[in-house]
């Protein structure tokens, strides 16, 4: 009929039935595809090694907060310090869920009071929280003893991480509001103490006198349970690669 | 009233994946009756003929509404770049979820695959959600498709690409079953459920462009590409007619919309254009001769109201149509020589 719309020629002929079997057929494999992609990322978290990444202030257990997560960036949005990134494909399901990699920017409570969890419509950041010593990113650990300065007696003179580091820090003393590069910001210390001195959690961490240590001056840092994990202390510590280091809190993040 | 349900329950069918198909004499109205009737006459078949050879002769390339909906899909995601670079503060976050002047928005896909992972009703999410449901029940459910999402967007330049190596008989379009995409929607939703993850979020190139585009998170830019190259090379938009869930989704939702595209048989010479250039033509299937059994009536709700259709009309026989507000379009504008229902019921006969 003249009036339906015109229908070119087929190259070869197919019956209707063959043509409807091989649409089926198409379709099953394109969907059965579709599924193994989507479940490929579900095995690659699954068969993920190594450490898992710090997640920003109030995130849940781990499972729970991939599932919660809705990755929207909102929490990347509000840092003053861009400490949040969004990981990317090939972390599997957690691709474009937030972490952060502390050693190049740690989250130094310049916002005050965990605006991140204020910005996740979802609860993955938990709103339970509101205070920075509530936060359980993870716990600082010192990871190479042998690199820590303080342990060796020796100071320490000069920006924490070299000219080059992006990093920003709020320094109280300076300027309560604005978080500054710490490349701009040089030391000059008798004793290696830096990561005590720019811990934003009181009590969190200490130099003490310690058996084994050769020297007079030495002094190793010991970490109490009062410990968020915030990284401050991994981001400064100017030993190369970091003596300290956080380690993530996998279960129990939830605050009591 | 019960024309207008049984014609949602058949769009919600199709949209399931139902394929359309031709009325009987019973389902027609009288109107619509007669107008086909008046229609099958010799002289509008010559007069259908000759205006088909002429408009043929005269190409006219009309893109209006492809473009102001290419402006909406680059401003709302622009606008979501310039919130967080320039601080602007307007629509912050994804596409998945935001906030537009500080209000919660949340994709319903998204949502649905966080709830159902996570197996907890969050708060802001159905604030977020709620807001969006409104918002695409008036304006039709997928115009979150056509005007919005920044995949739609690099899809239409994929099918540009693939019908012009198709005119050239390089590649050949590969149809699935509609089917598929409500098939996958359900085991997208019960993946969440029984892996306790959002597993579809790992490979929706809505999020993935969009925080590409917002945080500069580029890796997922592979697959985007890799689903492309699919439509360009062996199935014609075969993400967007046959596996998105969340274009499924919107459409569930704004199905009753008061926003769509209306057809008016009135004008219509059947000539298919706008189905060769609809991302869902089985919603244009009552355009073909015969197959309405309305004068007028309104697009189904897989449409995504990317009005190409009314690019496509050379005349006007496709309009967009707010339910209560538009006048009937026979009254808007006459066309010369067009078959109008009333010509049919007063037995006129044009020469």
């Amino acid at each position: 009929m003249s009036d339906s719309a015109p229908t070119p020629p087929a190259p070869q002929t197919l019956t209707r039935a063959q043509q409807e079997r091989r649409t089926a057929l198409r379709s099953l494999a394109v969907g059965a595809g579709v599924t193994c992609a989507a479940l490929a990322g579900l095995l690659r978290t699954k068969l993920a090694t190594g450490a898992p990444r710090l997640r920003p202030p109030g995130a849940i257990d781990e499972d729970a907060f991939l599932a919660a997560c809705i990755k929207c960036g909102q929490c990347v949005q509000v840092c003053p310090v861009q400490a949040i990134e969004l990981a990317d494909l090939i972390e599997g399901l957690g691709s474009g869920a937030p972490y952060i990699a502390a050693r190049a920017q740690a989250c130094d409570f310049s916002c005050d009071a965990v605006q991140c969890v204020l910005a996740c419509p979802t609860g993955a950041l938990t709103h339970k929280i509101d205070k920075k010593e509530q936060v359980r990113i993870g716990v600082a650990e010192l990871a190479a003893p042998d690199r820590c300065l303080a342990r060796k007696g020796q100071g320490f003179k000069g920006p924490a991480r070299g000219v080059d580091h992006a990093g920003k820090l709020r320094y109280p003393e300076i300027d309560r509001w604005k978080p500054k590069p710490v490349a701009a910001h040089p030391y000059d210390l008798d004793l290696c103490d830096l990561c005590v001195r720019q811990c934003p959690i009181e009590g969190a961490i200490s130099l003490q006198p310690a058996a084994g240590l050769t020297n007079d001056k030495a002094r190793t840092p010991v970490v109490t349970d009062k410990c968020v994990g915030c990284g401050v202390c991994e981001m400064i510590c100017p030993a190369e690669p970091a003596a300290i280091r956080i380690a993530p809190r996998v279960t129990g993040r939830h605050p009591a | 009233m019960n024309r207008a349900l049984s014609r949602l329950a058949e769009g919600y069918a199709q949209m399931f994946g139902k394929a359309p198909k031709k009325p009987e004499r019973a389902d027609f109205t009288e109107r619509a009756w007669d107008l086909l009737a008046y229609k099958k006459t010799p002289a509008q078949r010559a007069y259908r003929k000759a205006a088909i050879k002429a408009e043929r002769e005269e190409e006219v390339v009309n893109h209006t509404w492809r473009n102001r909906r290419w402006v909406s899909i680059l401003v709302v995601n622009l606008l979501f770049v310039a919130s967080y670079w320039l601080d602007l503060q307007l629509i912050e976050g994804a596409l998945t979820a935001s906030r537009v002047f500080g209000f919660h928005f949340a994709d319903l896909n998204s949502a649905l695959q966080v709830m159902l992972a996570f197996k907890t009703v969050l708060i802001n999410l159905v604030i977020g959600t709620g807001t969006v449901v409104v918002i695409y029940m008036l304006f039709g459910g997928r115009s979150f498709c056509a005007w919005v999402c920044p995949y739609h967007l690099l899809s239409e330049l994929g099918e540009m690409l693939h019908l012009r190596l198709a005119a050239k008989r390089l590649v050949k379009d590969h149809p699935l079953h509609r089917a598929t995409r409500a098939v996958l929607f359900a085991v997208f939703a019960a993946l969440a459920f029984v892996t306790g993850y959002t597993v579809f979020e790992t490979i929706s190139p809505v999020g993935i462009l969009s925080r590409a585009m917002t945080y500069g998170v580029v890796g997922g830019l592979v697959w985007v590409a890799l689903l492309l190259l699919i439509e360009v090379f062996y199935s014609r938009r075969f993400w967007c007619r046959y596996v998105c869930p969340i274009g499924l989704l919107y459409g569930v939702t704004g199905a009753a919309s008061p926003v769509r595209i209306k057809y008016d048989g009135n004008f219509c010479l059947h000539e298919g254009k706008c189905r060769e250039v609809c991302l869902v033509p089985h919603v244009l299937d009552i355009t073909k001769f015969g197959y309405s059994k309305d004068v007028e009536a309104p697009i189904g709700p897989d449409c995504t109201r990317c009005a190409m259709c009314l690019d496509a009309c050379p005349t006007g026989a496709l309009s967009f149509d707010i339910k209560g507000l538009s006048r009937p379009q026979t009254d808007r504008r006459k066309a010369d020589g067009a078959a109008t229902c009333a010509d049919a019921t007063q037995g006129e006969r044009r020469t």
